[in-house]
């Protein structure tokens, strides 16, 4: 039984204050808080068996390497990867968009077309630009409509032979609209493209199936879901990991080195050059075990419940404008007063001891698509509250009377 | 009156706060009062972009002063800079490039200056110093 006050205990970060006043912190979507059991995780491997992996014959050194590969598995059977190999641990979201860019770059040649979407971060839309410029390929956006959702009609337009990558995210950052990622990646399929979805915000909300959605390559990050900063993983099908050199060389990534030859490692070793982020890795892990624990359809369907609490409580409020409005969304509030600029409202809002992101959100075209500087972004988490979400709507109330 | 004067004088007016809410308000008021710069200077080089809040500054040199205005999107942030101009337009360049800004965390409103905040104020205030530096090379 899914009791949230049991849970907030889990999580000390919670009681602490600021600026006077209990912390209200509703940033989740810019990284997540950690819990005790978490922090435990990371506690005991520096207390208990700090070593480098896959390297020493020592008590230590495979100690780490056995919780590192365990994690490792944790990961695949969230995900459900048909092999652990296919999942590669990365530094985080945009180091795994970084590392397959990279590796297309190889691949396409010139007049290609890569398809994006209009609600991508930069760090979906910057890397495909650079990839674009080093390969000649052409980038081409879907568009969305006023609700904030894509228009997969004009998707369709864009398919053809022509198109060798869709990539798009899974959940908005900026308005946490759900994109039909299943009909996105059947359809690129039909024209023999490869899709890659961003999984950094869908990911704390939502367990993605990776063999049943069919997608090419799934990336996510660890510290949005629980986990530790640092630390974020890429999924790829065996065969395109196959297919795409090494991103980084070094150690850790070569199966023999000669001055003459190099031949690399196996997956997915092959796209871990150097140390990595051990403790990361296996706190990433303890993180989705964590969540597993508590159940994602519980997750899912106590975040609904405070998103539309907190929809219609803010909705009361005059001039206050939601932008992203789609029915398919997760816990994530975009909003506007009317003439008030969103770093005002957030600097007041600090003061009350509550956490919101204001801004563009690295998202700069869905701003410039609504004609605004920014918003206000209040998002949600398992471990929040509506007595919380109560305290954000009297804050917003007195923000506005203060700036109007 | 000098920079240093100038600070003191806010500093005093400051401490009559009881609490953040009056030092805001107040704040509030200084951004939705002030015209603080010509609209013909509003322009794309006069800008320094912040993650957050856009600001503009302008300078002109006048006898031996350099004079300054600015504006903001963001009206906490045009409150500060309302006070910065007090303190620093209408002095000569030598003074404005050897004055610091301890003063912003004495009357409480440091948060605003935290690179993190990503308004343009941190930028800004660098910015009236190049400015002085610049006229200061001029004047020599």
């Amino acid at each position: 039984m899914f009791n949230v006050e049991d849970i907030r205990k889990d999580f000390p970060i919670l009681s602490r204050q600021v600026n006077g006043k209990p912390l209200v912190y509703f940033d989740n979507a810019a990284t997540s808080q950690t819990p005790q059991q978490v922090i435990d995780v990371i506690v005991d491997y520096y207390s208990n068996y700090n070593a480098n992996i896959h390297r020493g014959v020592h008590t230590l050194s495979q100690e780490a390497t056995d919780k590192y590969e365990q994690a490792r598995h944790a990961i695949q059977k969230h995900f459900n990867a048909k092999f652990a190999h296919e999942i590669i641990f990365t530094s985080g979201t945009t180091h795994s968009i970084n590392l397959v860019a990279n590796g297309f770059s190889s691949i396409l040649k010139k007049g290609d077309e890569i398809i994006v979407s209009a609600l991508e971060h930069h760090s979906n839309i910057v890397p495909w630009q650079m990839l674009c410029e080093r390969t000649g390929a052409v980038l081409k956006v879907i568009p969305m409509n006023q609700d904030g959702e894509l228009i997969m009609s004009e998707y369709d337009t864009l398919l053809s032979n022509k198109t060798k990558l869709v990539f798009v995210n899974h959940v908005s950052n900026a308005l946490g609209t759900i994109n039909p990622i299943e009909y996105i990646i059947e359809k690129a399929h039909q024209v023999a493209a490869a899709v890659l979805i961003d999984g950094a915000q869908s990911c704390p909300h939502i367990k993605p199936d990776v063999q049943a959605l069919d997608v090419d390559f799934y990336v996510a990050s660890g510290h949005k879901m629980c986990g530790p900063t640092g630390v974020g993983m890429l999924y790829g099908k065996e065969s395109w990991l196959k297919k795409l050199p090494p991103y980084q060389g070094g150690g850790e990534m070569i199966a023999e080195v000669t001055f003459e030859k190099t031949t690399y490692a196996e997956l997915p070793h092959k796209f871990e050059a150097g140390t990595p982020n051990i403790c990361g890795g296996i706190a990433f892990g303890a993180a989705i075990n964590y969540m597993n624990a508590i159940g994602f359809d519980t997750i899912a369907s106590y975040e609904h419940e405070l998103l539309e609490y907190a929809t219609n409580k803010l909705l009361e409020i005059d001039g206050l404008k939601i932008y992203g409005t789609s029915q398919h969304k997760t816990s994530v509030i975009s909003f506007n007063l009317e003439n008030i600029h969103p770093y005002d409202v957030g600097s007041i809002l600090d003061k009350m001891g509550i956490a919101v992101r204001t801004g563009h959100h690295c998202a700069q075209p869905i701003m410039d698509y609504f004609k605004i500087p920014g918003t206000v972004r209040a998002s949600f988490s398992f471990y929040n509250t509506k007595a919380e979400i109560d305290s954000l709507v009297a804050a917003v109330k007195k923000a506005k009377m203060m700036l109007a | 009156m000098s920079i240093t004067d100038i600070q003191n004088e806010i500093i005093d007016e400051f401490s009559m706060f009881e609490d953040w809410e009056e030092r805001y308000q107040y704040m509030i008021d200084l951004g939705k009062d002030l015209p603080l710069i010509n609209d013909q200077y509003k322009t794309d080089s006069n800008i320094i972009k912040g993650c957050q809040s856009k600001v503009w500054v302008h300078a002109e040199l006048k006898d031996d002063k350099i004079c300054f205005t600015a504006d903001s999107d963001a009206i906490i942030t045009k409150g500060i800079i309302a006070i910065l101009i007090r303190v620093f337009s209408n002095q000569k360049p030598k003074d404005i490039i050897e004055a610091d800004t301890d003063f912003i965390e004495k009357i409480g409103l440091k948060e605003h200056l935290s690179p993190t905040r990503a308004n343009g104020l941190v930028s800004m205030i660098k910015q009236l110093k190049m400015y002085a530096i610049a006229y200061q090379t001029q004047l020599n």
